[in-house]
């Protein structure tokens, strides 16, 4: 793809590389993860060299991603503030979800649908951490009731956070134009204008 | 070990049927608390036939001796001194899997045939499909299975299902010199408690009854205690054990309602794809952003 001079600079070389390293420490937790939890699945442990060596890493791969999940955390919560903009465009997503985004009200670099995700991938992943440190048996002994709560939290704001982040996924597939924002850092004017207006206006100055 | 192969009810993280063309009758270990006195024969009978060994440990000041049950102790002798009325008792409990007709461990396993259940009602770990996550820890209600710090598995009493299978009893009921451990189908275990039972209260224990809580659909171990109203007093014997309902909501309700609700996000995606298309820049702003641009050139 040739790139324009004139394309905007949405995310830089350090903020896309500590997405991609939570995004992949995601990928092969939600893997092993569902193996543990439903025998469907049980056969994705092949993908890590066999159940106990799934057993033996998944936690170890938890914890590198809670630490670069705080790095990202500290990047971009101060541009994922809840403003009233987004609680008006949150009450009309219906209309953006239905393909029509004409109403919609003007955003900044985050709309309220993607600070919505970031509050929730941050609950869920302090969830996640925390009751899975209860369930680290090779680590940690914790009294029995605490680790059939911590079971029972891991599971739900597991499957929790692989649904946002099937939403998440899907986002960027259905609105063209953002994957490369991710891949190399910049958007196209355009593409900044349509969805994001006010962060336009801040970069263009118009 | 794969005894008897034919004969299986039920087999961890698998949700089809067993085979389960034969049926064997279930068979109990009774252990007849009245009747122990306590010298662990059934211990060293237990570490001679399974040969493990555990390490030698220290004395930490009453009898029990290994402390707890461990990946190379399957069976521990507890002792509790309880006062009871100004009368002082010693009660003695030989501890270790209870073998529960609806065994938590296997509940809460996530690998494939790592725990069996056996038609004659033996819960049996198979080392070698086992990840050694310690599931079944967090599912047992009686806390009895233990993880070895040295391979990373999972073990407990067997109840000898190698011996089971040739037609022999568990070590530990041939090894028991008071015939305090009592071996044969369950309904013949039942049959005989009733007749200690009866005994019992004739000698003044009038809340002597037979240990096989309901909890978990019974068990095939089962205790005779003089105190069936109290099984807490036999070194903390939960009086109604059964599957917390935090591990049933786990490995229960939760496993189909969230993979259900997972296909149903990804298939959501896909189809609203396919029914309202991609979320494109618009033509009117391209032409828009040009047009900005050109002036921009022309500066």
């Amino acid at each position: 793809m040739i790139r324009d001079p004139k394309d905007l600079q949405r995310y830089n070389a350090g903020e896309r590389a500590n997405h991609w390293v939570v995004g992949i420490s995601f990928i092969l937790l939600a893997l092993s993860g569902l193996a543990f939890f439903h025998p469907a699945f049980f056969p994705l442990t092949q993908l890590f060299g066999g159940a106990t060596w799934a057993r033996i890493l998944h936690p170890y791969v938890g914890v590198f991603m809670a630490f670069f999940f705080v790095l990202l955390f500290l990047r971009f919560y101060k541009l994922n503030r809840m403003t009233d903009a987004d609680r008006e465009w949150l009450s009309r997503v219906k209309e953006m979800v239905d393909g029509d985004d004409h109403n919609m009200p003007i955003q900044g670099k985050y709309n309220g649908g993607q600070k919505v995700m970031f509050w929730g991938m941050t609950v869920c992943m302090v969830l996640m951490t925390v009751s899975g440190l209860f369930m680290w048996r090779a680590q940690f002994a914790v009294p029995i009731e605490l680790a059939r709560i911590g079971a029972v939290v891991h599971a739900a704001a597991g499957a929790v956070m692989i649904a946002l982040i099937m939403v998440h996924v899907y986002a960027a597939i259905w609105t063209k134009g953002t994957i490369r924002a991710m891949w190399y850092g910049t958007v196209t004017r355009a593409w900044a204008k349509q969805h994001h207006r006010a962060w336009y206006r801040q970069m263009t100055g118009r | 070990m794969a005894l008897q192969s034919l004969d299986i009810r039920q087999r961890s993280a698998t949700t089809t049927a067993a085979p389960q063309a034969r049926h064997t009758i279930e068979v109990a270990k009774l252990i007849d608390v009245s009747a122990c006195i306590g010298c662990k024969a059934c211990q060293v009978a237990c570490m001679e036939w399974n040969d493990v060994r555990d390490e030698v440990g220290h004395c930490v000041g009453v009898y029990d001796n290994p402390a707890d049950l461990t990946e190379n102790s399957w069976t521990v002798m507890r002792y509790a001194e309880v006062e009871q009325d100004g009368k002082l008792e010693w009660l003695i409990r030989k501890d270790g899997c209870m073998h529960c007709t609806d065994p938590g461990c296997l509940k809460a396993c996530p690998s494939p045939g790592a725990i069996i259940q056996y038609a004659n009602g033996i819960v049996d770990f198979h080392q070698e499909n086992c990840i050694g996550c310690g599931y079944c820890i967090t599912g047992c209600p009686f806390n009895v299975p233990r993880i070895s710090k040295k391979d990373g598995k999972a073990y407990k009493c067997t109840l000898c299902s190698d011996r089971v299978a040739v037609n022999q009893a568990p070590a530990c009921a041939k090894a028991c010199p008071t015939g305090a451990i009592h071996f044969g189908s369950k309904e013949d275990m039942k049959d005989y408690a009733e007749k200690r039972i009866a005994d019992l209260k004739e000698r003044g224990y009038d809340k002597a009854g037979l240990y096989d809580p309901p909890g978990v659909g019974g068990t095939h171990v089962m205790y005779v205690l003089h105190h069936a109203d109290r099984p807490d007093l036999y070194s903390g014997l939960p009086v109604n054990p059964s599957i917390s309902p935090l591990v049933a909501l786990w490995k229960g309700a939760a496993k189909p309602l969230a993979t259900l609700a997972l296909a149903g996000v990804a298939l959501g995606s896909l189809f609203h794809y396919v029914m309202k298309g991609p979320n494109e820049v618009s033509k009117e702003i391209e032409e828009e952003v040009e047009k900005e641009a050109e002036t921009e050139d022309t500066k």
